[in-house]
C-alpha cells in the first residue's frame, strides 16, 4: 500500500538547518493498523505529513498504491488525497460553520457525488460513529469526543484506502480516547488501513504494528 | 477510477461545492459582520450612482427647467439673418392643426429700456439713473401659460390676463431684490415693487406701465424679460405684421416632438424659421456643462469604485487570513483551491448583490422620487437625481467586476500558501 524509501526531511531556520527525518524506510501493507510512537520531536508527525502527502520530503520516494507521489503536481496530490486518503487531526479540524453532517459531506461533494447521495452516505457514517442525534449540531455544540467522531466520519465517509490519524486522542479524556480507539479498531476489522501517530504507549495495543521513532530514525518496527 | 473521471469531467463541481460552502459561511457568520459588509456595499453603490447622479442632475434640472418654462418640446426661431419668423400666422395655424400638439405660444420680441424712479432728477448727464436694458416679450397669457406654466413662476403679484393693459410682469433678475448676486454685468432696478410704475422705451416709444407680477425661476431667459399682453406690445413696438420672435410648442403626453417637427418641415417652414425639436434646441453651453459634469461624476465614481474594490479586498482578505487554518484543512482533505476560491467569490458576490439590491431600493424607491418632488435648490438649477436604467446597469456591472477581482485576489493569495503551514498556523 505504502512504500517509503530514504525519507529525509530538513527544515531551514535562518542560517541553520534541522534534519527531522534522517532516511526513513517504511512499508505499510493493505489492511494494516500501524501506530507510530516516539518522544516529542522524534519526527513522528513529520513522517506522517510526508506519508499523507500534506508535505513533500526533502529527498526520498513515497509510493502509494504503486504510484510514485514525488512526480505528482500539487493538484494531482490534492486529488489523490481526496479519493484515496482520509485524515483525523489532533484538534479535530472541523469547519466551524458546517454542522456535523455537512462536515462529512464536503469531501463527497467535492468528489462529484450529488447532495442527496452525499447526505445519505454521511448520515450512515455518522450513525456508525454513534452520532445519529447530532447531525445538525455545529462543532461548537459538540463535545471533544463527539467532534473527533465527526472528524473520523469525515475521514472515512469517502472510503479512503488509507486513514491517517495524528494523535487523535491527545485532547480527549481516557474513556473517550478508548472509545475512539475502539472505533478505529472496528474500522480496521472491516479492512481499513490505518496509520496512527500517538504519544500514549498504552494505546498501541489496539494496533497491529508499532513503529518507534527516535531522533528522526526508526529504532523499532515490530508486530503486536 | 470512475469517481476520479467524473471529478475531472465535472468542471462545475468546484463552483457547486464553493456555493455550498459560501452559503453556510454567510448564514452562520456573525449577523453584525454581514450587516457591516452589506452597509459598506450599499454606501459604495450609492457613491457610484448618487454622486454622479446629483452632479448630472444639477445640469439636468437646469435643462428640464429650460424645456418646461421656455423652449417647450419644439422651439422655432427666426432664420439667422432675420429678426422675426416670417409667415408666423400661417405657421401658427398649421401648428394648431397638428394632432400631437397640446399647446403653442408665439412671442413677439423687442429690446429696449426700463426705468424706475424716473421722476427723480438726475444728478448729471452721465447719471443713468435707475435704468436697465432688457428684452420685452408680447405674449398671449393663456397660450403662454399652457405651454410654459409661466403663471407658476410668479412669486409676487399676479399673472397677466388677456384684457390687461399697461400692466407687465417683470423678471426677477431685473430687480435688485431678487438678484442673487451683485454684479455690474447684470444691472438691476432698485426699489421696484408690485403696483409701482415703471417707464419702458421700445423703438423710441415711451410708456408708463404698472408692475403686476414678478417672476423668479432658474431660467435666465425668463427672468431677464418683461412680459406684455401681445396686442399692446405690438402697438408699442410699432409692429404692423404678425411675425413672431419665438414659438414654443408643447407636445401631447407620449407624442414625439420630432413628429411635430417633421410635420412642419413637410410644409417647408424651414425656409422661414429654424425648427428644433427636443435637445436640438438645447443651448450648447448646457450640452458642454452636461458632458463636463458627467465626466466629473464618472471620475468621482471611479474613485468610489477603487475604494469599494479595496474595501472588498480587505474584507475578503481579513476573512481569508483569519480562516487560513480552515482553508488549509479543506485543502488537506482534498478540496481543490478552485473550490475554496469559488466559495469566497460567491461570498463577495452575495455582499455585492445585497448591497446593490438595497441600494436600488434606496435610489429608485426613495432618493429619486424624493429629489424629483423636492429638487435641491442650487442658485442656477433645481437639482434632481439622474439615475437612468442603462447607467445604473453599467455601474452595477462595473461594481460586480470590481467585486470579482477584489474577492478573488486575496483568497488566491491564501490558497497558494503551503497546505501544512496553513493547517499548523505557522
Amino acid at each position: 500500500m505504502i512504500q517509503a524509501r530514504k525519507i529525509i526531511k530538513k527544515f531551514k531556520s535562518g542560517n541553520s538547518e534541522l534534519t527531522v527525518l534522517k532516511g526513513v524506510d517504511f512499508d505499510v501493507d493493505d489492511g494494516e493498523f500501524i501506530s507510530i510512537i516516539g518522544r516529542s520531536g522524534s519526527g513522528k508527525s513529520t513522517l506522517m505529513y510526508q506519508l499523507s502527502l500534506l508535505d513533500r520530503p526533502t529527498s526520498g520516494t513515497i509510493e502509494i498504491g504503486g504510484k510514485n507521489t514525488d512526480i505528482l503536481t500539487d493538484r494531482e496530490r490534492t486529488i489523490l488525497r481526496l479519493f484515496q486518503l482520509g485524515y483525523v487531526f489532533q484538534d479535530y479540524a472541523l469547519i466551524p460553520e458546517l454542522n456535523a453532517i455537512e462536515n462529512v459531506m464536503i469531501p463527497l461533494l467535492e468528489q462529484g457525488i450529488n447532495k442527496i447521495d452525499a447526505r445519505k452516505i454521511s448520515a450512515r457514517v455518522l450513525e456508525r460513529v454513534e452520532l445519529k442525534e447530532k447531525f445538525n449540531n455545529l462543532p461548537n455544540q459538540l463535545s471533544g469526543g463527539e467532534q473527533q467522531r465527526v472528524s473520523i466520519a469525515r475521514a472515512m465517509g469517502h472510503n479512503p484506502k488509507i486513514l491517517f490519524a495524528d494523535e487523535p486522542t491527545a485532547n480527549l479524556d481516557n474513556d473517550t480516547s478508548i472509545s475512539i480507539l475502539k472505533t478505529f479498531k472496528e474500522l480496521h476489522a472491516d479492512g481499513q488501513t490505518i496509520i496512527m501517530v500517538t504519544h500514549e504507549p498504552e494505546y498501541v495495543q489496539y494496533t497491529d504494528r508499532v513503529i518507534t521513532l527516535f531522533d528522526g530514525n526508526i529504532v523499532k518496527n515490530e508486530k503486536n | 477510477m470512475f469517481r476520479k473521471k467524473r471529478h475531472k469531467e465535472s468542471l462545475g463541481s468546484a463552483a457547486r461545492v464553493g456555493f455550498f460552502l459560501a452559503v453556510r459561511q454567510i448564514k452562520r457568520a456573525s449577523i453584525w459582520t454581514n450587516v457591516l459588509v452589506v452597509c459598506v456595499m450599499v454606501l459604495t453603490f450609492l457613491n457610484l450612482v448618487v454622486v454622479s447622479g446629483i452632479l448630472v442632475g444639477l445640469i439636468e434640472g437646469a435643462t428640464q427647467a429650460v424645456y418646461k418654462h421656455y423652449i417647450g418640446d419644439v422651439f422655432i426661431t427666426p432664420l439667422k439673418e432675420k429678426n422675426n419668423i416670417e409667415r408666423s400666422a400661417i405657421i401658427m395655424n398649421t401648428i394648431r392643426n397638428i394632432p400631437g400638439v397640446e399647446a403653442v405660444s408665439g412671442r413677439y420680441l423687442g429690446s429696449g429700456t426700463v426705468e424706475a424712479d424716473y421722476k427723480k432728477a438726475k444728478k448729471n448727464a452721465n447719471d443713468k439713473g435707475n435704468e436697465v436694458s432688457t428684452l420685452f416679450a408680447g405674449i398671449d397669457p393663456v397660450d403662454e401659460d399652457k405651454v410654459t406654466e409661466l403663471s407658476k413662476l410668479i412669486i409676487e403679484g399676479e399673472y397677466l390676463n388677456r384684457s390687461d393693459y399697461d400692466q407687465v410682469i417683470v423678471g426677477g433678475m431685473l430687480l435688485k431684490k431678487y438678484l442673487d448676486f451683485d454684479s455690474t454685468t447684470f444691472p438691476a432696478l432698485a426699489d421696484v415693487n408690485i403696483g409701482d410704475k415703471i417707464r419702458i422705451t421700445i423703438n423710441g416709444n415711451v410708456r408708463e406701465v404698472w408692475v403686476k407680477g414678478i417672476t423668479k425661476s432658474k431660467v435666465d431667459e425668463i427672468d431677464r424679460r418683461i412680459f406684455f399682453v401681445d396686442s399692446q406690445f405690438r402697438g408699442l413696438a410699432g409692429r404692423d405684421d404678425y411675425n413672431l420672435g419665438e414659438i414654443s410648442i408643447k407636445a401631447k403626453q407620449g407624442f414625439s416632438p420630432s413628429v411635430i417637427k417633421q410635420a412642419l418641415l413637410a410644409n417647408n417652414f424651414d425656409e422661414y424659421a429654424v425648427i428644433k425639436a427636443g435637445n436640438e434646441a438645447e443651448p450648447k453651453f448646457i450640452q458642454d456643462l452636461r458632458n463636463t459634469f458627467s465626466m466629473l461624476g464618472t471620475a468621482i465614481s471611479s474613485i468610489g469604485l477603487v475604494v469599494a474594490a479595496i474595501t472588498i479586498f480587505i474584507v475578503i482578505f481579513i476573512n481569508a487570513v483569519t480562516r487560513r487554518k480552515f482553508i488549509g484543512i479543506l485543502k488537506g482533505i482534498g478540496i481543490r483551491p478552485a473550490t475554496i476560491e469559488w466559495a469566497y467569490i460567491f461570498q463577495a458576490f452575495f455582499y455585492a448583490i445585497a448591497g446593490t439590491l438595497i441600494g436600488l431600493v434606496l435610489v429608485f424607491g426613495f432618493l429619486k422620487p424624493y429629489f424629483d418632488a423636492n429638487p435641491i435648490n442650487f442658485p442656477f438649477s433645481d437639482g434632481i437625481l439622474v439615475a437612468t436604467a442603462s447607467g445604473t446597469i453599467i455601474r452595477i456591472a462595473v461594481l460586480f467586476l470590481a467585486t470579482l477581482v477584489a474577492g478573488y485576489i486575496p483568497v488566491k493569495i491564501i490558497t497558494r500558501q503551503n497546505t501544512l503551514d496553513a493547517i499548523l498556523n505557522r
